[in-house]
């Protein structure tokens, strides 16, 4: 008698928001999001599939979306492969990881020091600053492209390695999820921390930053599809096509070779794959962290 | 004098200065990457500039010539980028608040699954992305769509999707929606999940008799705070996606200017033309814009007190 009450009450909490378990219910819900979803990962199956297709599948007509006999193929070409002014493809991707793992490691720095000076320190200007952050999260960093290139030639930045992190290096809206995490950490901590005479940076260090880790991940996350994905940079601010990413390489792929489509579709299909796997593989990974900082992000 | 200048900065210093140390790396970013290129695309607006001399002021001249001169402006570009943004931010939006609600009706692991495969197309924005659709959309007999309509028997002749004006705009919009589930959306389902499951029952014993209703006056209001974000981050997304025409037609301007949207008509006029004040002048309407989005969505979801 008494289990089977129990579990009446919780079929009654599975038909609502945030269910622990299933429930008839929730039937139409997977009727609604199946077909959805299946149309919504087929251009992400594709580029798995197409990867693996050797030449003449590429080109099969009529085209079959799935790879019938999976090769390699298509990778080895790409790594044999000397791309433009003969930087190896090697270089191109090279440069894309150490850029990803700079560009990530600063932000993270740069975003979670301001996050703690806005979130726990007291100061004049605090709530103006982080206003004129919020206000921020509209820009469009592409409205003014103009300038900025104005900027970055002022800079000497042109050709320089450092244009891939600089400009990114202020991410508003990592900013804003930080230090909306961090305003949860009870000020009495950091006050206890104070009594025992530990100074700020200690306190940003050894309480702080342990204690945000979920938002970390999260804006490492945003950080590295900013980075990692970016080819317009390499497109606009470098000559030198050693210092340039793999995702302007693959971007000169699909559009400029179009005289040598056959050479180019396996290695644009591996390479897509490429550009696709880490982000997939990150996500998956820090998915839960980025749900626990997402529930802060809020707008007051 | 001096002395007391000096107590009174050494004061600050002790007080303040750890502050604004912490805060210095980023401010410099940000003021060097963010608030001066916004600046001077406000005071460029108003010059003639083609980046060799140096520029001249003009007023209203480039303001004046975009409103009343510019014939591609008015007659593609504007109704161009109004039809895009209000499908795909919107559009986007609702999608995106509508599917984060049937994930949060769903139990944790086939929700994470759901959210990821929904997510995901939204990571790699733009170039693998356009792999993909370069091939779907391709305009030759064995592109997919042509080879599946023309396996259907519903065309006869493959059709150039990407250069035909008619459909250019469709698909672009098609993609960007495809794409429109992210951080906004994360943040959605993450807002309704958060909700305290006993405002529901009070709702019901309030009186609450569906699940429409229970949008309505429950979930919604009580996730304002992510719904801003959500909007804030869908209308950024639908300008900041203005590239996706040039980067699927592979020309700037578009054919016929089908896809060509305000972002594509800065970088006309500012990288290939060198008019840089008119551009700026552009870039100040795309910012006005933005901003003005945003200004509305504020009004919707702040709790007024």
């Amino acid at each position: 008698m008494k289990p089977r009450k129990i579990k009446r009450f919780s079929s009654i909490a599975n038909a609502r928001i945030n269910p622990k378990g299933f429930h008839p219910s929730q039937i139409k819900f997977h009727v609604l999001l199946l077909p959805l979803t299946l149309i919504m990962l087929l251009p992400i199956l594709f580029i798995f599939s197409h990867a693996f297709k050797p030449l003449d599948e590429l080109f099969a007509y009529p085209p079959r979306f799935f790879v019938s006999n999976p090769t390699f193929q298509n990778f080895i070409d790409l790594f044999a492969k000397m791309g433009n002014s003969g930087i190896p493809v090697t270089r191109y991707l090279f440069n894309s990881i150490l850029i990803t793992v700079l560009t990530v490691a600063a932000t993270i720095i740069v975003s979670t020091t301001a996050a703690f000076a806005l979130s726990k320190k007291r100061f004049k200007l605090k709530n103006v600053l982080f206003t004129i952050n919020t206000l921020a999260l509209m820009f469009v960093p592409i409205a003014v492209s103009i300038p900025r290139f104005l900027v970055i030639e002022k800079l000497d930045l042109i050709d320089n390695f450092l244009v891939h992190i600089l400009p990114g290096l202020a991410m508003p809206v990592g900013l804003f999820l930080l230090k909306q995490f961090m305003d949860q950490i009870p000020d009495a901590m950091i006050e206890a921390a104070q009594m025992d005479g530990a100074t700020d940076v200690q306190i940003y260090w050894k309480i702080i930053l342990p204690l945000i880790k979920p938002a970390i991940a999260t804006i490492a996350i945003l950080a590295f599809q900013a980075s990692w994905n970016n080819a317009d940079t390499s497109a606009m601010y470098l000559n030198q096509e050693s210092l340039k990413t793999f995702a302007y390489y693959l971007s000169t792929l699909t559009t400029t070779t179009t005289g040598n489509t056959v050479a180019g579709q396996g290695l644009a299909a591996a390479s897509s794959l490429i550009m696709f796997l880490p982000n997939l593989i990150i996500f998956v990974v820090l998915q839960s962290q980025v749900m626990n900082t997402m529930s802060h992000s809020g707008i007051k | 004098m001096a002395k007391t200048t000096k107590s009174r900065f050494s004061l600050w210093k002790r007080k303040e200065g750890s502050a604004y140390a912490f805060l210095s790396m980023y401010a410099i970013a940000f003021i060097i990457f963010i608030v001066v290129p916004v600046v001077a695309a406000f005071f460029l607006s108003f010059t003639s500039f083609d980046t060799l001399q140096v520029p001249s002021f003009n007023g209203l001249t480039n303001y004046i010539l975009l409103l009343t001169q510019d014939e591609v402006f008015m007659q593609y570009i504007l109704p161009n980028t109004i039809k895009f943004a209000l499908v795909v931010g919107p559009g986007g939006y609702l999608l995106s608040f509508f599917l984060a609600w049937v994930l949060a009706q769903l139990p944790k692991l086939p929700r994470t699954l759901y959210a990821l495969i929904l997510y995901s197309p939204s990571m790699t924005s733009g170039v693998a992305m356009a792999v993909v659709w370069l091939i779907v959309f391709s305009g030759d007999p064995n592109g997919y769509l042509n080879a599946f309509l023309m396996n259907a028997n519903l065309i006869s002749e493959p059709i150039q999707w990407l250069q035909s004006p008619q459909f250019l705009m469709t698909i672009m919009m098609v993609v960007t929606l495809w794409s429109s589930m992210g951080v906004g959306f994360l943040a959605m389902l993450a807002g309704i999940l958060d909700i305290n499951p006993e405002i529901y029952e009070a709702g019901y014993i309030d009186g609450i008799k569906n699940r429409l209703q229970e949008i309505i006056y429950i979930t919604i209001p009580s996730m304002k705070p992510q719904m801003l974000f959500g909007a804030v981050m869908a209308i950024v997304g639908t300008f900041q996606a203005g590239a996706i025409g040039v980067m699927l037609s592979g020309s700037n301007p578009t054919p016929q200017y089908a896809g060509s949207l305000i972002v594509n008509h800065i970088e006309d006029y500012g990288f290939l033309r060198y008019e840089m004040g008119y551009a700026a002048a552009a870039s100040v309407v795309l910012l006005l814009m933005v901003y003005g989005f945003s200004r509305l969505a504020i009004r919707l979801f702040t709790e007024k007190d």
